[in-house]
This record gives C-alpha cells, structure tokens and sequence, in this order.
C-alpha cells in the first residue's frame, strides 16, 4: 500500500549493536518518554519503517509497519467504517503504532471493548540477537507456538523491535451518546453493573470528582432507548467527542502539569476509588484512578496491592521509586530469564520495564 | 497407532530409577493417590486423541496446593517429567503421557472456591469443568463465555493450556479475553499468582503466554475469570446456500455491515446431512452449505440485527431464512451444530478432527484443495466451520481397521494443515500443537522462531521437564521432517496472495 520498509535496515542495526554491546533506546515518536524508567542508549528511531501493508475490512484485520502514526490506522480504518477497539491515546498526531502496542496503554472504552493486547493478532519483531521473527500471523484464533505477540505488548521495547503488528478492527457503532449523570464517585461500579445488565451498550464512564459521564454507542434503537431510560443530560455530540479525546489524549486539564505526579491505579472492580486521595479522575467504571499530588509511594502501592490492584507511577518522576510496582520473587526471575532469552546482552531498553539490577 | 513414533530419541532422555521418587511421594500423598499398577495407569494412556496411546511410568492425583508443590519439587530434583491432565479432552496429544514420567492428574481440583456476582468474578479449582462455571453462575444470570463443545467435560486448566475458544468467541473472545488471573506453581514448586482482579497488572504479560501452553510452563492450580450478564434476549437464524463460497460471501457481506453476530457457524452438505440424520434439528439438506447465525443483545439492537442479517442473506443469495421461533428451535437449530462430531462417528468407524485457521476470503479455495487432498487418498471429508474467525475443522473419516488408513488420514491431514499455512494461516485455531501437529510448526516456523520458542521455554522449566516432546519441535525433528528450509516468504504456491 504505503510507506517504505526498513526492517532489514533495523534488524543490521540491532544486530551490530548487539555484538558491539551497545544499547539502544527504541523510540516511535517519543511521545512516551515520560513513561516507565528512563533508559539510557542510542535512540534507534523507527519512524521511517512506516506504511499500512494490508487492510481487508471483512477480514477484520490490519497489518501495518510499527512507524506508521496511529492517526494514519484510524483514518484509514474510519474510511471504512470501522476503529480499534482499544481507543489508543493519540498525541498530535505523533504516535505510532509500535509505541502504541509496545506501551500497551488503552483508553476509555478498554473494559467495554477489550484491551490493546486483546487485539493484537501477530507481530514481527527483531530481538536482541539481531533476529527478525514473525509470531502470531493475521487470523483470530492461532495457537500455534507460545503468545510472543501478547508477550510482546505492553514489553516496552524490552523484548524486542516491533516491525509489522496485526491486529484486529471492529466495527464501529452506527450511533453513540454521551449522558452527564448526577451520581457520587462510589456509584460507579454500580451504575455501570445496572446499564450492562440491561444491555445498555456502556463503552465509556468517567467521574471526574463532580460529576459522572456515561458513554453508550450501539446500533441506533439501543442508543435511543439508553436515552429515554436513563436520567441524564445528554451532551451535544462535538463537545462529547472532544471530552472524550482529551480523557484519551490526556489534555483535559486534570492532567495538566508534567512536574507534579500522576499515579495510575488499576482496581478489582467495585473497589472505592475515593480512598486514595483527594484529587482524582475516575475512568474505566472505577478499575483505573488516576490520582495527582504527593501520595507517600509505599503506602500507596500497599494499598492498591491489598485491594488487589497495583498503582504506577505515570508520569512525574521520584527519586528511588521506580515507575511500576515490584515484581514477586518468582515473577522477577521469570522476568530476568526472559529477557535473556530474548535479549542475552542486554541491548533493548534496558532497564525501562525494570530497573537493570532486576532485569538484564 | 499412529505412523511416526510419538516421542524422539531427544525426548526420551529422561531415563531415572523412579523407585526412590515413589517412596518419597508415598509420604506426602493419600493412599489413592498414586498409582504404579498398569492397570491403573490404563486409564490414563490417552486423551482426546484416541489413537495415540502411551502409559506414564506413575499416575499422581494430588489434592492439595502443598502436594502438588511437593510433588514438582521432588520430579524436579529427580529429573523426572510431567505431563499435566485436566479432563483428558485435548485433542492433540496435548495431556498425552510421558514414557518415563509422571502423569500429574489435577480431577481432585474440582471445587468453585467463589462467585462473586457482585464484581462477576469466578474463582475456581483448574479441575473443575468448563460447564460447571456458567451452571453456577446461572442463579445470578451470569455465564462464563468461552464454550468449547466438549464443554461437559472439559477442565478450565485444561481451557487456559489450550487457550481454548467456543462458538460464541467471534464476539466474546476465547479463553484468553476471559480470565483475569492465574495461581501456578512452577517446576521447582514455587507458587507465584500470574494476573490479578484488575483489568491489567505490572510487568510483562505472563498471563497471555500461559494460555495455550499446553502444560509447558507451569501447573495451573487456580483459575479466576471474568463473568458476563446473560444478553436480555437471543436469536437464532439458519440460512441455506447452494455452494459454500456464497455462504463464505455472506459471512463478510456480514462484517462488511458492520454485524458481529454471537455465534456465527458453517456446516457443508456432507456435515448437515450426518446432523440432520442424527438429531433431526430440521436442517435444509438440499443445502450445499449452512450458516446458522445467533444475535444476542438488547430487544432492539437484536431487532435492527435481524433485520440487517435478513437483507444481507437475501443479498447474498441464501435460498431459505429459518427465524427460530421459540426457545425450543433455537435449541434445535444449535443442537445439530454442536453434536456435529457424534454425528460424523456415526456415518465412518473412525474420523480425525483437524483445526487450521485461514483468512476466511480463502474459504472456498481451502474446500476444493481439502476436498481433492482426501480425494488422492480415496478418503472423505465433512466440515465443520467457526465461520465468523476462519476456524475450520475438516473432519477426515477413516476406518482404523482397514489397514494403511489411519496413514492415510494422517497424511491428508498433514497436507491439511500444510494448506492452511500456505494460504496466510495457522495449523491450529484452538486445538493446540501436542504431539499431533508437531512436525507442521516446522511448517509455520523459521528456526530462530523455533528457537525464540525453546528460550521461553527454559526461562520457565530450564531443564525441559514439564511436557517434554509437545507442542515445540526440536530442529533436529525438523531437520528430519525435512522443512525447515521452507519459512515464511519461501513457501510453495508463491503466487497466491498471503495477508
Ligand atoms: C506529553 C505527552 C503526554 C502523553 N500522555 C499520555 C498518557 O498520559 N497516556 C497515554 O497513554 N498516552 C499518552 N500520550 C500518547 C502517546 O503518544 C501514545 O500512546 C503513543 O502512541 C505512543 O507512541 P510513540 O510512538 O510516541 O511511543 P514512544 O514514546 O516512542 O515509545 C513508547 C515505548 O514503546 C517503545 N517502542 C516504541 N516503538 C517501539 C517498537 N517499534 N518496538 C518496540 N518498542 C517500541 C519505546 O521504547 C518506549 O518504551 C502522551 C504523549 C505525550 C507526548
Ligand atoms: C468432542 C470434543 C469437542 C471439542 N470441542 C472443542 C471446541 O469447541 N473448542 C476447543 O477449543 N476445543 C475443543 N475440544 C478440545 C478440548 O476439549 C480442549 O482443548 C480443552 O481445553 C481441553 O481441556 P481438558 O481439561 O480436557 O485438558 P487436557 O486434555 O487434560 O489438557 C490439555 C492441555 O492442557 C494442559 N493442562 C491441563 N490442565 C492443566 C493445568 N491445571 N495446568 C497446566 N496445564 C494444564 C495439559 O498438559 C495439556 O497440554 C474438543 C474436544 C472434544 C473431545
């Protein structure tokens, strides 16, 4: 289709990195550098190996190049239609493919239509051997082999370069609304409980401290009727998309301020968000708060880790704390052993996921 | 018995004294379980796949968390192997034993530890059965979605080895999309809980690479997965097709409107004939081809569904719409799809369930090529199909009995599966790998992949004792199987268009 292909290009360069030991810091567009722990390396830019190589809507699947910006995915899947599911925040346009699927972070529609994760179908990625491999492939259902593709999302860069990603679209709804709601911020797990159960097609629902904003989209008559029995105000439809862009996009003045913290906390469902701190936003009916000010680190986590959740650090960095919550001893030698099976020199972001002492 | 020996040279280098290891697991488990006589061990000396037999040296059937630590410690320091059981259903060898193992039978985990309808969240033992889940969350009007059809029988530990998917997974996803978290013990016996009741947890994402593992990374000892509302309200419909590639038209004629049915199935003349003979569901048996098509939601999104899928069936030149009219026919309809497997055993002594996914637009060619591939071996095929994601399953029927038959079978599934990755598929949608389609992942894999495959493996089990010889082949096996020079980009047919 478009675009130009780079892998052999990024697969030499990865190559001779990794017999000269060298480290290399993989970015997109960089929109994320503020996320995880910062990585010291060579920047190994991506943004050339871009370009849609495939879309069949009927198959429900697209392949592209990990450069390729996610706004060029969305334009050309609306063209016909249909979206990603997972709603992946998009900044200036700046973000890429691969950025978007190595850093795994969804938005407001995640537990209502599935996580990045959820929809990614195969990859090909390079190692830290210099190897370009292929995982996964284009159809739903594959066994075939270990879940590298899964594996791979969400890994930071830390497994491998991704290349080329498949992934699943869907349709998007004939029609959609957005109801402002009188509700407390402890209501939300069971208002959202009460519009499932009804079939209300909820696919978004924030509190953001004064009020509740409940998003459903659907065929048309399931709209409607979420309307008529639902008690709210319905927004105009402009002014609707833009809130729910700036929620994904993070430029609703909540997030306002690089400096200050800002904790993401992922809940159990039904959890009371309200007991972390004074300034939050609420998304995802409840299961992701995202808190700003000074929360003491330690007690923080314990607490999401009691509840059984896990609060990271997003944005803001602390001196001696690290971006994502510690690993148990299994878990952590899991990790390091997978790493090197990947990434024997230690070559690929290291230390992004975690800190080297732990991971290399 | 199959052609080809069920396990290498490489895969039998297990070769220990097991006394010492049974008097050490005499003390830590209950008189029943452990077993050593031969007639015991019978029972457990195949799965699903019923021509592949071998006994274990030992069966263990643990009851508790504690012993089945022990019980990996003690194998662990012995370097014995172990091959993890669910229900046995797999259908690739997947719970096959090892000669010179022990068979790790987790039946006795059969209890649901809780239902929370609350937060729609089931916590329940690996052993406990894929039905029982939505049995006990029906009085809340909640279901457990993923439904294979052996889901009688079929273990939620056995769901997450083989990341197992249902007739409903098009719109509800397969096991993988519905559990939240995992506790597993690892080969050293270390108890770690991979996942959480949050919609992510940190670190890399160990729990999509348990599902369909196939009992290579860990014993799973404790399932938790997410529940859903049962849909207000469901609809059945059946259209009949003259041939099979304008059923396949209409499936994207489907998604094309932007419809994602609940379950959306195909059945080929040979299959809705054997159905219709068995449980007389009503099925068009002058119909080349099938599609039965269930839309579940709200009253009204159902109603705008059934009015698009009517006009786009039309459209697409279905020859006749059955509406269900009741509960009862909706049941009906379903029943002759879902016993579509007993059906077949009925009309052939023996038939082998294939399971290759393809790019659905690759439907009508993959027919023709299966039906002229069993046709060089005087063998028929019926299929079976999960229209909706490209999951097919030829059934290949044969008589075990006829001698060089089962071969035969063998070979055209193989040349099956071989089909399905030319044309930019999988040589398994759900059944898994096992010792059944270990040669074809020479197929689908390049080397470092194989080997990419092999380091994952060692970073969780370093010395290759859970499972060994399934689902990964080594090289050497590829070497000799003669493929391994055949990778993506280099396969035969180079003219067709692969996605
Ligand atoms: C100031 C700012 C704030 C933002 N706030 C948020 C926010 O709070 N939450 C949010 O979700 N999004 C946020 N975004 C949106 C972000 O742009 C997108 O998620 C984006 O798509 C990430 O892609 P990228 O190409 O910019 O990734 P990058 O930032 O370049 O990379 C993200 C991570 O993935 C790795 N990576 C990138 N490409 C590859 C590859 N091909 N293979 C392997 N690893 C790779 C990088 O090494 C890095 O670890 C923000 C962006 C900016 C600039
Ligand atoms: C008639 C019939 C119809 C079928 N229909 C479908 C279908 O529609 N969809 C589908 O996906 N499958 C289907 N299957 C295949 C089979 O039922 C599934 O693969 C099922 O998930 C296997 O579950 P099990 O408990 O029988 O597992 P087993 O056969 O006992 O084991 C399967 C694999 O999982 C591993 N395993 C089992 N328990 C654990 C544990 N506790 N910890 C770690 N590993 C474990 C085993 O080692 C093995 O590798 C069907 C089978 C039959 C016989």
């Amino acid at each position: 289709m478009t675009g130009t292909d780079q892998s052999e290009a990024l697969r030499e360069r990865v190559a001779d990195a990794a017999e000269q030991g060298e480290a290399l810091s993989i970015t997109g567009s960089g929109s994320k550098h503020f996320y995880g722990n910062p990585v010291q390396g060579s920047a190994l830019d991506i943004r050339a190996h871009r370009g849609i190589i495939s879309y069949e809507p009927t198959e429900l699947v697209l392949t592209a190049r990990a450069g390729t910006p996610i706004v060029e995915i969305e334009e050309a899947l609306t063209a016909e239609g249909q979206r990603l599911a997972f709603e992946p925040p998009q900044f200036n346009g700046g973000g890429t493919l691969g950025g978007v699927v190595a850093a795994g972070l969804a938005g407001p529609r995640r537990p209502y239509g599935g996580a990045v994760r959820d929809m990614v179908l195969g990859l090909r990625l390079i190692n830290g051997r210099g190897e370009l491999m292929r995982f996964g492939g284009e159809v739903m259902k594959n066994v075939a082999g270990y879940d590298v593709a899964r594996l791979n999302t969400g890994a930071l860069g830390t497994l491998g370069v991704i290349t080329e990603v498949s992934l699943k679209v869907l349709p998007a709804p004939a029609a959609r609304v957005t109801l402002e709601v009188e509700a407390d911020p402890t209501q939300c797990h069971d208002l959202s409980e009460q519009w499932l159960r009804n079939g209300r097609p909820l696919s978004g629902m924030i509190h953001d401290g004064e009020r509740l904003y409940a998003r459903f989209e659907g065929t048309t008559s399931a709209v409607d009727d979420a309307v008529a029995a639902i008690d709210g105000k319905a927004l105009e439809p402009a002014a609707a998309d833009a809130f729910w862009q700036s929620i994904r996009d993070q430029r609703h003045a909540f997030f306002a301020g690089d400096e200050e913290p800002l904790w993401r906390i992922s809940l159990p469902p039904a959890s009371d968000p309200t007991v972390y701190g004074e300034r939050f936003l609420i998304d995802w009916s409840g299961q992701q708060l995202w808190l700003r000010g000074h929360p003491e680190p330690h007690n923080l986590r314990a607490r999401a880790a009691a509840e059984g959740g896990s609060a990271t650090l997003f944005r803001g960095r602390i001196d001696g704390v690290d971006a994502f919550p510690p690993l148990d001893a299994v878990q952590a030698r899991l990790h390091r052993n997978i790493k090197k099976a990947f990434d024997p020199h230690g070559i690929l972001n290291p230390g992004r996921l975690y800190p080297d002492a732990e991971v290399s | 018995m199959p052609a080809h020996a069920l396990f290498r040279d490489e895969d039998l280098r297990f070769d220990v004294d097991v006394d010492p290891l049974i008097d050490a697991l005499r003390q830590v488990l209950p008189e029943e379980g452990l077993i050593v006589h031969e007639a015991g061990l019978r029972a457990y000396e195949c799965d699903g796949l019923a021509p592949y037999k071998q006994l274990p040296r030992l069966v263990v059937v643990p009851e508790t968390i504690e012993q089945v630590q022990t019980v990996l410690r003690l194998c662990h320091e012995a370097g014995v192997p172990v091959v993890t059981r669910g229900s046995g259903t797999s259908l690739s060898g997947g719970s096959l034993p090892h000669p010179q193992g022990v068979l790790l039978a987790m039946g006795k985990f059969n209890r649901i530890r809780e239902i929370d309808h609350h937060r729609r969240i089931a916590r329940v033992e690996p052993g406990v059965r894929n039905l029982a889940i939505t049995e006990a969350a029906a009085p809340y009007g909640l279901y457990y979605a993923p439904d294979p059809s052996s889901q009688i029988a079929c273990s939620i530990g056995g769901n997450v080895g083989e990341n197992a998917g249902g007739v409903h997974c098009l719109k509800y996803g397969l096991t993988v999309h519905n559990v939240l978290a995992v506790k597993v013990i690892t080969m050293e016996g270390e108890l770690t809980t991979i996942g959480s009741e949050s919609l992510d947890s940190p670190g890399l994402d160990l729990l999509a690479l348990m599902h369909g593992s196939e009992g290579m990374l860990g014993v799973i000892v404790e399932v938790t997965v997410k529940l859903l509302p049962n849909p207000l309200t469901k609809q059945v419909l059946m259209a009949s097709f003259a041939d099979v590639e304008s059923g396949g038209h209409a499936v994207a004629g489907l998604i094309a409107r932007g419809i994602i049915p609940g379950g959306l199935e195909m059945m080929d003349g040979a299959a809705i004939q054997a159905a219709e003979d068995f449980v007389q569901a009503g099925y068009d048996t002058d119909a080349a081809a099938i599609l039965i098509c269930e839309l579940d939601g709200s009253e009204a999104e159902v109603a705008d569904q059934l009015k698009a899928v009517d006009e786009c069936l039309r459209d697409h030149g279905a020859t006749r719409i059955q509406v269900a009219a009741d509960d009862e026919e909706k049941a009906r309809f379903w029943a002759g799809r879902k016993a579509a497997f007993p059906a077949v055993g009925r009309i052939s002594p023996d038939y082998y369930c294939m399971d290759g996914t393809i790019p659905r637009k690759q439907l009508a060619y993959v027919l023709r090529r299966i039906s002229e591939i069993s046709a060089a071996e005087a063998l028929e095929t019926v299929n079976v199909f999960h229209a909706g994601d490209g999951n097919l399953h030829p059934l290949i029927l044969f008589d075990g009995n006829q001698p060089g038959q089962l071969e035969a079978a063998e070979r055209v599934g193989s040349a099956i599966l071989q089909l399905c990755v030319e044309v930019g598929g999988t040589v398994t949608g759900e059944h898994g790998v096992g010792v059944e389609k270990i040669n074809e992942m020479c197929v689908q894999f390049a080397g470092a992949e194989i080997e990419q495959f092999h380091g994952i493996k060692a970073a969780f089990d370093e010395k290759g004792l859970l499972n060994p010889g399934k689902a990964i082949p080594t090289l050497n096996r590829c070497a000799e199987f003669g493929r391994l020079h055949v990778h993506n980009g280099e396969l035969p047919h180079p003219e067709l268009e692969r996605l």
